[in-house]
């Protein structure tokens, strides 16, 4: 197994159920990402990360699905998806703890761009989970309007 | 949720602690006895140190193999900022610290 690049943890107040939904379902992805993410998410089908009625801005495949403890696919802009080199690989762990949902969000294989985007965006997507799942509401904006 | 926030706080209330969450910055993934060799740090104050940051998840880990590598965490953090920060005043305190960064000079032991 490579090194991961980024080891994300949350703790969120809700069930495992729960939090797998709000990372494939595509209403809900799209309330705190902005983006929905769109699969029948059965391993070796692909999925895709965008607007709605738009072109992906994301593209992969589903390595793992085991609902709803773990979640791995692969990730690369459209542009790049044959190039080995330009996918990186995002796994899920969902473990409930408690009352609360351990959820653990692990990026390899980026390129040296890729870590200076996925830095900035990951801690953003799961506090804005988190904080969906917890209240209902979303931050406004988390990303500062580059999504507009 | 005030329990979170209280580890999150006392765990950076300590000059060592936080050089561990900044040379998880510049590498992540590191042993502890990396960590202690690069910090010039015992291993066990480095574990101890460790131990704290981990139970205010600003340290994640994985296992490879023998080894547990070392992540900063910077999800609390955010959630921090979140709650005082973003909602307000941002694009003054973006410039802000903008201002104070270029007044300043670079960090210093941002690169080592």
């Amino acid at each position: 197994m490579d090194k991961p690049s980024y080891v994300y943890v949350t703790y969120i107040l809700a069930t495992p159920e729960k939090v797998w939904e709000a990372i494939t379902d595509a209403e809900v992805s799209a309330r705190f990402w902005h983006r929905s993410n769109v699969s029948d998410w059965q391993v070796g089908s692909t999925w895709e990360h965008k607007f709605p009625g738009k072109p992906a801005d994301l593209v992969g495949k589903v390595l793992e699905a085991d609902p709803p403890s773990r979640l791995v696919m692969t990730w690369a802009g459209p542009a790049h998806v044959d190039n080995p080199d330009r996918v990186s690989v995002v796994a899920f762990d969902i473990k409930p703890m408690g009352e609360k949902t351990r959820l653990t969000m692990t990026h390899s294989k980026l390129t040296p761009q890729g870590l200076k985007d996925v830095s900035e965006a990951w801690p953003a997507v799961l506090s804005n989970m988190k904080t969906l799942l917890e209240t209902g509401d979303v931050i406004p904006d988390p990303f500062g309007g580059i999504h507009g | 949720m005030a329990d979170e926030m209280d580890r999150v706080f006392k765990a950076l209330a300590d000059a060592s602690r936080r050089a561990l969450l900044d040379d998880l910055f510049r590498e992540p993934g590191q042993t502890l006895g990396a960590l202690a060799s690069r910090l010039d740090m015992t291993r066990q104050a480095v574990s101890q140190h460790l131990a704290v940051l981990e139970a205010a998840n600003l340290v994640s880990t994985v296992k490879r193999g023998r080894e547990k590598l070392h992540y900063l965490n910077p999800i609390p953090i955010h959630e921090a900022h979140g709650r005082w920060i973003a909602k307000f005043e941002r694009p003054r305190l973006d410039a802000l610290a903008e201002l104070k960064q270029r007044l300043e000079g670079p960090q210093g032991d941002r690169d080592g």
